[in-house]
This record gives structure tokens, sequence and C-alpha cells, in this order.
């Protein structure tokens, strides 16, 4: 064969493996939304929501406790981790341009961003569990908020930045003290990006399972109570998917399914969100 | 003269202002500043608290826990090799799946794919990354697993029988779940991960470059890996070690799939533990004493290799992109 021709095949084939490679890829995504949405479905129904996680061996049931307790802790979370996050990522963009400390900083919450979410479960049990008396809501929220922050921080100090320097100094020009320009200004233009930052901290914290098994445990009754062991939709799944009990493992798709629908849909709303600020 | 009494009280005035601005600039500053503290307080924490915890079976076993092939509970003796092998095995496992697919995924995006299908397809792909890991645990349990002893374990070993190495990677009985599975799963993990980042990499390869190479007659493929790829080359490895430290760290989508047994075999598909899943399994029931401290030494250790390897990551991500400006 002619160099010419090899070269060619080679070209040829390298780009057929790139395109089988990309359907390998999208292959997956369907085949794990598929079995998903078909096994998911069918557990859904009136019951789902109303009824508790129901007791070994008894019929039926629903994840009505876990749900709440999930909403609950996640908003919790959410709560706490949206103004620590925003005065952090503030203190990064606006007073740690040169500093060593506002660079180590940076590098931690970049760790903290793909730190082992187990790790940081331990941490908090260590820290709360184990010295304030027991699983609680407040210790997942705890271990979920240390999952969320870096999330927010780093977001928002990258919206910050994208701020024209014209802006901020029209602002400073006119007197307005620091603290004015950062937030009314320079923080109100990054509106739209800071809460897509929020909303993926949302989303990401969502699924996490692992920061909550030694954190808010989990509770087979309806509980309100954040200062007790809590029902929450992941660790639930993971109990009830590793159960011999058919209708356990059906609540357990179910969930599955209840919790990717809401990633997924957080994760497309926030980009709808930051694709319309961006493009005016 | 009366003039310049009548400003008085307006200049005092304005002072007065500026020092209240001034004192309430302090005040942002330092409250911003105590919040950035506190997300450096919590790392620093995360290390002292487990290595605190891990004290008492750091002592009673000395160093030798990090090499010693045995964990019995009924026993109290702990050692953390079982684990730390399932974890760079799958993870190992993962990375070989995961890194050409990758590289095929960001070449199809940047070089071959048209262009109004690019942002549709990159959407899915980083939509992939967003999927909970204990859906991926979930499916690799049910769905997964089940096919995979049934289809492909039998022909794998039959494949492999009488070489010599190999034929023992691939020995035992095909039950479906074990180190392969569990690798094969993490691998899906974290292929969008490492696509979304060497897709932005290659996007930081000037045009000129590409177009000077295909201006000599370079084929697309020449073009991906005589240019692109040498270019972005910090880049992609900082991607690579990012999927990686996402696989070491991963529990949900281990848990399910590998098994959950304390021992080292050779094969592939037998069961095993990763320092994750042992973790997700043991501590709930973990008794005080040596047994909890065994396992915030594992997390200690799990701490150590991911944030070296996020480190190492981060550092060459950011040399990558800083490149772009030559």
């Amino acid at each position: 064969m002619s160099l010419y021709n090899r070269r060619i095949w080679i070209n040829r084939i390298g780009i057929a493996l790139s395109m089988v490679a990309m359907t390998f890829g999208l292959l997956a995504l369907m085949w794990i939304l598929w079995t998903l949405f078909s096994k998911g479905f069918a557990a859904l129904d009136w019951a789902f929501f109303t009824h508790d996680t129901p007791a070994p061996g008894s019929e039926g049931g629903g994840l009505r406790n876990a749900i709440v307790g999930s909403l609950m802790i996640i908003g919790v979370t959410t709560f706490a981790s949206t103004p620590i996050g925003i005065l952090a990522g503030i203190y990064l963009a606006e007073f740690g341009n040169t500093s060593r400390f506002a660079a180590t900083t940076r590098f931690v919450t970049d760790i903290m961003l793909s730190a082992p979410s187990i790790v940081i479960g331990l941490f908090v049990y260590a820290l709360a569990v184990a010295t304030l008396g027991g699983f609680s809501g407040w210790a997942g929220a705890l271990a979920l908020s240390l999952i969320a922050i870096p999330v927010v921080v780093r977001t928002t100090e990258n919206m910050l930045r994208l701020v024209p320097s014209s802006l901020r100094e029209a602002a400073f020009a006119i007197g307005a003290p620091h603290w004015q320009v950062s937030i009314r200004v320079t923080l109100r233009a990054v509106k739209a990006g800071v809460v897509t930052g929020i909303l993926l901290a949302i989303a990401r914290v969502t699924g996490e399972t692992a920061p909550l098994l030694f954190t808010a445990l989990n509770n087979q009754f309806f509980s309100t109570n954040m200062s007790q062991p809590m029902g929450n939709l992941p660790v639930v799944i993971f109990q009830f998917a590793m159960s011999p009990y058919d209708n356990w493992v059906n609540l357990a798709w179910g969930g599955a399914l209840l919790i990717a629908l809401l990633v997924l849909g957080i994760n497309i709303m926030a980009r709808v969100l930051f694709r319309k600020k961006s493009t005016n | 003269m009366n003039q310049a009494a009548n400003t008085t009280p307006s200049v005092d005035l304005h002072a007065r202002r500026v020092r209240l601005f001034k004192l309430q600039d302090t005040l942002f500053h330092q409250i911003t500043l105590i919040f950035a503290l506190a997300v450096l307080v919590a790392l620093l924490g995360i290390l002292a608290s487990l290595a605190i915890e891990a004290m008492p079976v750091l002592k009673h076993f000395g160093p030798s826990f990090l090499w010693t092939n045995q964990w019995s509970v009924p026993d109290d003796e702990y050692g953390a090799v079982i684990s730390i092998y399932g974890t760079v095995v799958t993870s190992i496992i993962a990375l070989v799946i995961a890194v050409p697919v990758s590289f095929g995924i960001a070449l199809f995006l940047t070089e071959t794919c048209p262009v109004w299908l690019r942002r549709p397809l990159g959407t899915a792909i980083e939509l992939l990354a967003g999927v909970p890991s204990i859906i991926y645990g979930i499916w690799g349990l049910f769905i997964f697993a089940p096919l995979f002893a049934e289809h492909v374990q039998p022909h794998l070993q039959s494949f492999f029988e009488g070489m010599p190495v190999l034929e023992g990677w691939f020995a035992g009985p095909p039950i479906g779940i074990g180190i392969l599975t569990a690798g094969i799963v993490l691998s899906l993990m974290v292929i969008p991960f490492i696509a979304s980042v060497m897709r932005d990499v290659f996007e930081t390869v000037p045009p000129v470059l590409k177009e000077s190479a295909y201006g000599i007659g370079c084929t697309t493929w020449e073009v991906a890996t005589h240019i692109v790829l040498p270019y972005t080359r910090v880049g992609v490895i900082g991607g690579i070690m990012l999927g990686l430290g996402r696989a070491l760290g991963e529990t949900m989508a281990v848990t399910f799939v590998i098994g959950n047994a304390n021992r080292i075999v050779g094969s592939l598909f037998s069961p095993g533990n990763s320092i994750a899943s042992t973790l997700a399994n043991e501590f709930g029931e973990a008794d005080p004493g040596l047994h909890i401290s065994a396992l915030f030494a594992l997390g200690l250790v799990l701490f150590i290799i991911t944030f070296v390897v996020l480190a190492i990551s981060r550092w060459l991500i950011h040399r990558g992109t800083v490149k772009q400006g030559i």
C-alpha cells in the first residue's frame, strides 16, 4: 500500500474510532436513563409519595419520610452554604488578587471540589456525631454544606472576575465605598452566574449518598426533627437496593428516578438561566 | 467669612461619612476574610480529625498497617492493603477504558462533529457528568452485572484460556460483580469528566497551528495526534488526573458492584473491596475502638492519595490553560 493510501486509511480508522467512542458515550447515557425511566416510573404511584418506608417484609409503602427529609437537609444546606460561599468568593475576587493566603484558599477550594465525599462524611462524624451525641439531620446538612460551599465559592469568584473593571472604577469614581461596589454593583452584575453556581451546588449535593451514611443516617419513620436521625432519599436507595425484598428494590428505583430527574432538571435550569444572561 | 462658617458643618459631615465608609469597608473586608478562612480551616480540620481518630490503630500496628494483608473484625486485625489494592486496581481499569474513549469523544467534538451538533452533544456529555453516582451503582448492580456475567465473562474466559498471565486475571466463577465490573462502571462515571476537560483544552489550540498543518496536507488524525495532542499534553494529563481523583474516591458506584469481600484474589472477576466501599459498608456498624479507628486510618490514606492526585491535576490543568497565550 502506498504511503498516501496508508495515511488515508489511518485517518479513516482514527476518525471512525472517535465516532465509535462518541456513540459509546451516548449509548451509555441512553441505556442508563432508559432503565432508570422504565423501572422508576413503574414504581411511582400515589402511595410512593404519601406512605412512609415499609418495615422489612411488609408490603407496599412509599418514600414520604425520605423525600421530606432530603428536602429539609438540602434546604438547610442551601441556606447555610449560599452566604458563606458568596462572601468567601467575594473575598477571593475583590481582595485576594495577590496575597498568598488567597492563593492557598483557592487551591484548597479546588481540592475540596473533587475530594472524596465519604471522607467529608467521616470528618463530620468525628466533629459532630461522635461529640454531640448521635446522628442527626443537622450533621447531614453540615456534611453536604462542606461539599456545596466550594462550588459556590469558585463560581462566584469566577463570575466576579468577568465584571469589566470599568464598571467597578465608575462606581469608585462617584465615591462609593468598597463594600457597596462589591454588593450593589459587581455582585448584582453577575447575579445570574452566582445563582447558576448555587443551583449547581444544589444539584451536586442532591445525589450525594456517602456523606449522609454516617451523619444523617436514616429513619424509618416520618420525622421533621433535624436533631434526630433523618430519612433521606440517597441512603434509603442504597439500603433498599441492596435488600432482598422486591418492594424495597422497586422503591429504590423510584427514588433513583426522582433524584435523577431533580438533578438533571436543576442542571438544565442552571444552563438555561446562564445562557439567557450571557447572550443578553 | 460668613460663607466659610456655613460650609464647616457640611465638611464635617463629609468627613464623618468617609470615616463611616472606611469603617464599613474594613468590616466588609474582615467578614469576607473570615469566610474565606473558614474554607481553609475546614480542609485542615478534615486532615487533623482523620489523623487524630486514626491514631489508636496507627500506634497499635505501627506503619505496618499500610502493608498488612489482613482485615478481620472478629480478630481485631487490620491492614490497609486489601482496600488499597481494590481502590488502585479499579481506578486503573477505569482509566484504561476511559482515557481512549474520552480522547475519541473530545476529538469528535472539536474536529469532526458538524457545528450544529457540537453544542447538544457536548451538553449531553456534561449532563452525564451530573448524574449522581448512586444511579450508576444501582444500574451496575441490577442491569450491567447480570448481562456481563452471562454474555461477556464466559467469552473473556474462553478467549484468554491458556495464556500465561492473562488466564489468571480472568479466572474464577463469572458472577458479574467484582473488581472488573466496578472498574467498568467507574470508567463510565469518569468519561464525562475527562472528556469535557480534554475538549476544553483542545479548543485552546490556536487555529493557525492546525490550519498550517492542514495546509501542508495533514489528515485530521495526523493533526490530532501530531499537533493538538502535543500542544495540549499538559492539560490532557491534568484532565486524566482529575478523572483519577474522582475514581479513587468514588463510593456509591463501586460499593454496589465490587462484591465487598475482604481478600485479595489475583483474578479481576473476584469480589474485592475498595477503601470507599469498606468505609460505606462497615462504618455504620463499627464498634468503638480499633475497628472504627482503622476505618478512619483508611479514610486518611484515601484523603492523602486523592489530595496528591488532585493537586497535581490542578497544577497541570492550570499550566495547560495558561499556555494558550503563546
